[in-house]
């Protein structure tokens, strides 16, 4: 029998604009020891089946049909019967893990809290199990983390420390909502491999809702795919992958790009003139340093020392972790952050140090789209005046018929209908305002577009679109291109080139093809690895690479040398690991071989 | 493999530019929503209406009147408990006060004062709040310590204190009023809107705005500011029952307007002082007016918080 069992749910939400019928007639089985994915993008009602089945709907819900755990009806129970059942039977990881955990309190008092909801176990016997779980989540010092508060740990920490919470009282049945998607890609793969071996030792059913069909051919034994409320298609995992019946899923299947895809990106002439030459980058922030009566400052290295160049329509892909500078390059890069050292030279002319009225004339030719597309974009401003905003800076003599003249060919150019001109940012969906926001950057025909994460934020379907936007529109006007992210199988599907950051440094840099097929250091290995691939077969069969330990901090002065521990300097060098030349027009930083790097690093 | 999922988006192009603007859709900008939800908000639309009552009240009331407001009916003066309480025969509608003048025109004259104390003290604080908020906030730095630094010294001091030697010394006028009021009511509006800057300058639209070399005065007035509305308009509708309740004050000390001129303090006042001798609507006239409108100020002002909580949105 199965132990959540979901049939012909509805959900609908009373709001002033009218009835939203955000959930219709879904059902649903998972069996224990199961982990069934719930597959759709944003607005599909994949989150508020689950929300139902918890009971945790907004006040203005409705809904019909019936949701059995155990046999036992959830729906129209009053709040103290579901507090008993929540967190004993079914438990729920969230997506977001800063936002879950109550940051005042430590951790262990809050995992504490768990046991006493729900058990009689108290005093040294609840910490055991406390510590026990933290043991199995496999957080390293769990002891001493039992004392800490949330905002001493890692994204990826504190994602571990919500599972051993929902792990506490052996729930039959937990409910993962895009348990990973504000992860990395090597932390996902740990919390994934950590969700399967719950599953497979504890028997645990698990409800995984995802938009991202790579991890679900990881992970799951079912399949259920959902649009706007409804259900498409449903089946095991291997059906779904190899067969898909529906328009809908085939679409999504191959709207993902895939690591292993045989799509290819030809390379850039090699006569193309250099248009970008950064030289020896770094940025330094000043981090207040808690403790004594005089607070210390203390410089974190964000960016040390990076170098590359730009050829004229190229595209460089830049990847790596949160916390890599990435982002920080960029902005370093745009001199929207003034680098501590090094040169950025724009069409052989050094940008760093010049003054804001002689910058101005290079920002025409240096544009930048960012990761959050309703948050770049002005909520008080339609859309055209924000698209219109670079064209009064620099185009002043044309009249407002003319700027709205080019502003509407943008944005059909861009794919936006021009009768959506008055429309403000907040009426339009995601891609719309992402499609905005390249409108913006291209108005003025720049020469350097930097993509900030600009498809990160977006549903698979509507990332597709964009990058070929962005392919289209980069073969139409010739433009160069910084493409940031985190995600590497977008990156390669977009680069040229590609270069992987670690904690401030390239580690390694190559072209597309090199660095997919050839990667050399360990890092790289580690991240392409760690991607999970849309084929349940293919996910099978690849080897994971493990590095070992956590993502040192950016402030330890020892992080550098993590890929290459036989060569450690004493405490307090400044010494950095070398690059060296493996292949033409392939750079990798010196490193150990994992084997090494595992034997040498000291284990937590 | 993405072509087929980007074909709904595309649109049949039309080459006339004044053909498209014809079918324009007009946006629902965030003001069109809130306006909406105000609508809604009951208590927030009676207080709108009866605002607007006492408002044309205190423009227009003395036409329907034929007294004015410092004539002094010598016949009732020494017995106006008796004589001079509120009738419609004789045309004096809110009675005498003390002194034999009538009431009616008095409370709508203190009426106007009163109000325009508190509209102009609460736009005089929140243009200056806002544009120095606003600078500090954004410029950041060293700059923003030392206009800070400046507001909390200013904060520091005793502002009834400084208003009262104000009067004292400068003489009582409307305008020193003002200018005592204008002077303190500014800050908190400065530091609340620095509070807010802080948060919006490091919003991505702004930085894209920097990234396309706006430069940063325009910076502050078209992106900034804008956004920073929802919150003054709240806290301005706030501020003027603040400003009559000051000014109020003032002249219940007797140091505010000068006679013959009068405000609701100032009536108050002198509603206190006869309200055991049988001269209840002396106080009980102003005594209405004034709660009715500074009740209906903070309904206006909650609805407008409710209305552009973006939380709703």
């Amino acid at each position: 029998m199965a132990l959540l069992s979901i049939r012909d749910l509805n959900v609908n939400f009373q709001s002033m604009d009218g009835t939203v019928e955000a959930v219709k007639s879904i059902s649903l089985d998972i069996e224990p020891g199961k982990c069934l994915g719930v597959v759709g993008e944003s607005g599909s009602g994949k989150s508020q089946t689950f929300m139902a089945a918890m009971g945790l709907l907004a006040p203005n819900a409705r809904t019909s049909g019936s949701v059995m755990l155990e046999g036992q009806e959830i729906l129209g129970r009053s709040q103290n019967e579901l507090n008993q059942i929540r967190g004993r039977d079914m438990s729920m990881i969230f997506q977001d893990p800063l936002t879950a955990l109550t940051p005042h309190m430590k951790i262990g008092i809050q995992m504490e809290e768990m046991l006493n909801l729900h058990s009689n176990i108290r005093g040294a016997e609840a910490k055991k199990l406390c510590l026990d779980w933290m043991n199995r989540v496999h957080i390293p010092e769990a002891r001493a983390r039992l004392g800490q508060y949330p905002h001493e740990l890692s994204g990826g920490m504190r994602q571990r420390v919500m599972i051993a919470m929902a792990m506490l009282n052996q729930p039959k049945l937990l409910i993962a909502d895009e348990p990973t998607t504000a992860l990395d890609v090597t932390v996902q793969a740990e919390i994934l491999d950590l969700m399967h071996t719950l599953k497979t030792e504890e028997n645990t059913a698990i409800a995984l809702i995802t938009h991202d069909m790579g991890v679900v051919a990881r992970m799951c034994d079912d399949v259920q795919v959902m649009r706007h409320g409804q259900f498409v298609e449903g089946g095991t995992t291997d059906q779904i992958f190899s067969n898909p019946q529906e328009a809908y899923t085939q679409e999504l299947l191959s709207a993902m790009p895939r690591i292993d895809g045989d799509d290819v990106r030809p390379d850039i002439s090699p006569d193309a003139g250099t248009v970008l030459d950064v030289t020896d980058v770094e940025v330094t922030f000043d981090v207040k340093k808690p403790g004594g009566l005089i607070p210390r400052t203390l410089p974190l290295r964000a960016v040390r020392g990076v170098s590359f160049d730009l050829a004229e329509g190229e595209t460089l892909g830049i990847v790596g972790e949160s916390g890599c500078g990435k982002s920080t390059l960029a902005r370093a890069v745009l001199q929207l952050i003034d680098p501590t050292q090094g040169s950025v030279a724009w069409l052989g002319r050094d940008l760093v140090g010049l003054s804001k009225s002689s910058l101005k004339p290079h920002r025409k030719d240096l544009q930048i789209v960012f990761q959050d597309p309703l948050a770049s974009l002005d909520p008080r401003m339609t859309i055209s005046a924000s698209i219109e905003e670079p064209l009064k800076e620099f185009q002043p003599g044309l009249t407002r018929t003319q700027r709205l003249e080019v502003v509407a060919d943008m944005m059909e150019r861009v794919g936006l209908s021009a009768n959506m001109i008055n429309r403000y940012p907040h009426e339009l969906s995601g891609g719309q305002n992402q499609r905005v926001g390249i409108a913006r950057a291209m108005i003025n025909k720049p020469r350097l577009i930097i993509c900030d994460e600009a498809v990160s934020a977006l549903d698979v379907s509507i990332q597709a679109q964009i990058l070929t936007l962005l392919k289209d529109l980069q073969a139409e006007f010739g433009m160069s291109m910084l493409f940031i992210s985190h995600d590497l199988s977008v990156v390669r599907s977009i680069s040229n080139r590609i270069m992987v950051l670690y904690l401030g440094r390239v580690v390694e840099m190559a072209s597309r093809d090199q660095i997919f097929d050839d990667p050399k250091h360990p890092y790289t290995m580690s991240l392409i690895s760690a991607v999970p691939v849309p084929d349940p077969k293919v996910e099978a069969s690849r080897q994971r690479i493990r590095l070992p330990g956590e993502l040192p901090s950016p402030m330890d002065p020892g992080a550098m040398w993590r890929f290459l521990p036989s060569r450690k300097p004493e405490e307090g060098s400044v010494e950095m690991p070398g690059m060296t030349q493996v292949a033409p027009g392939h750079v990798v930083q010196e490193h150990d071989s994992i084997e090494d790097i595992h034997r040498l690093t000291p284990q937590a | 493999m993405t072509d087929k999922l980007a074909q709904p988006f595309q649109q049949p192009k039309t080459a006339d530019a004044a053909e498209r603007m014809v079918e324009n859709v007009q946006g629902r900008s965030l003001w069109a929503d809130a306006r909406r939800r105000f609508i809604g908000n009951k208590a927030a639309m009676v207080s709108v209406v009866l605002l607007t009552l006492i408002v044309l009240f205190s423009i227009f009331g003395q036409s329907i009147s034929e007294y004015d407001i410092e004539t002094i009916d010598w016949d009732i003066l020494g017995n106006v408990a008796n004589a001079g309480q509120p009738s419609l025969s004789n045309g004096h509608f809110f009675g005498f006060d003390e002194n034999g003048r009538d009431l009616y025109n008095r409370v709508v004259q203190g009426s106007r004062i009163s109000l325009a104390v508190g509209v102009i003290g609460a736009l005089v604080a929140v243009v200056v709040g806002t544009i120095y908020g606003a600078t500090a906030g954004y410029l950041g730095g060293r700059v923003d310590s030392i206009m800070m630094r400046l507001v909390d010294i200013f904060m520091s001091i005793p502002y009834m204190f400084v208003l009262i030697l104000l009067l004292v010394v400068a003489g009582r006028s409307i305008t020193m009023i003002f200018v005592g009021i204008g002077l303190t009511a500014w800050l908190d509006m400065s530091r609340i809107v620095r509070g807010q800057t802080l948060s919006l300058k490091n919003r991505e639209f702004v930085e894209a705005a920097v990234a396309t070399g706006v430069p940063t005065w325009r910076i502050i007035l078209r992106h900034i500011v804008p956004n920073l509305l929802g919150v003054v308009v709240v806290y301005a509708t706030l501020l003027v029952p603040q400003m009559i309740l000051t000014e109020s004050f003032i002249s219940f000390l007797g140091l505010g307007v000068q006679e013959p001129f009068t405000s609701w303090g100032a009536l108050l006042s002198e509603g206190t002082k006869t309200m055991n001798y049988g001269m209840l609507w002396q106080l009980a006239f102003p005594l209405f007016f004034f709660v009715v409108t500074i009740f209906c100020f903070f309904f206006i002002g909650d609805g407008l918080r409710d209305a552009l909580d973006p939380k709703d949105r």
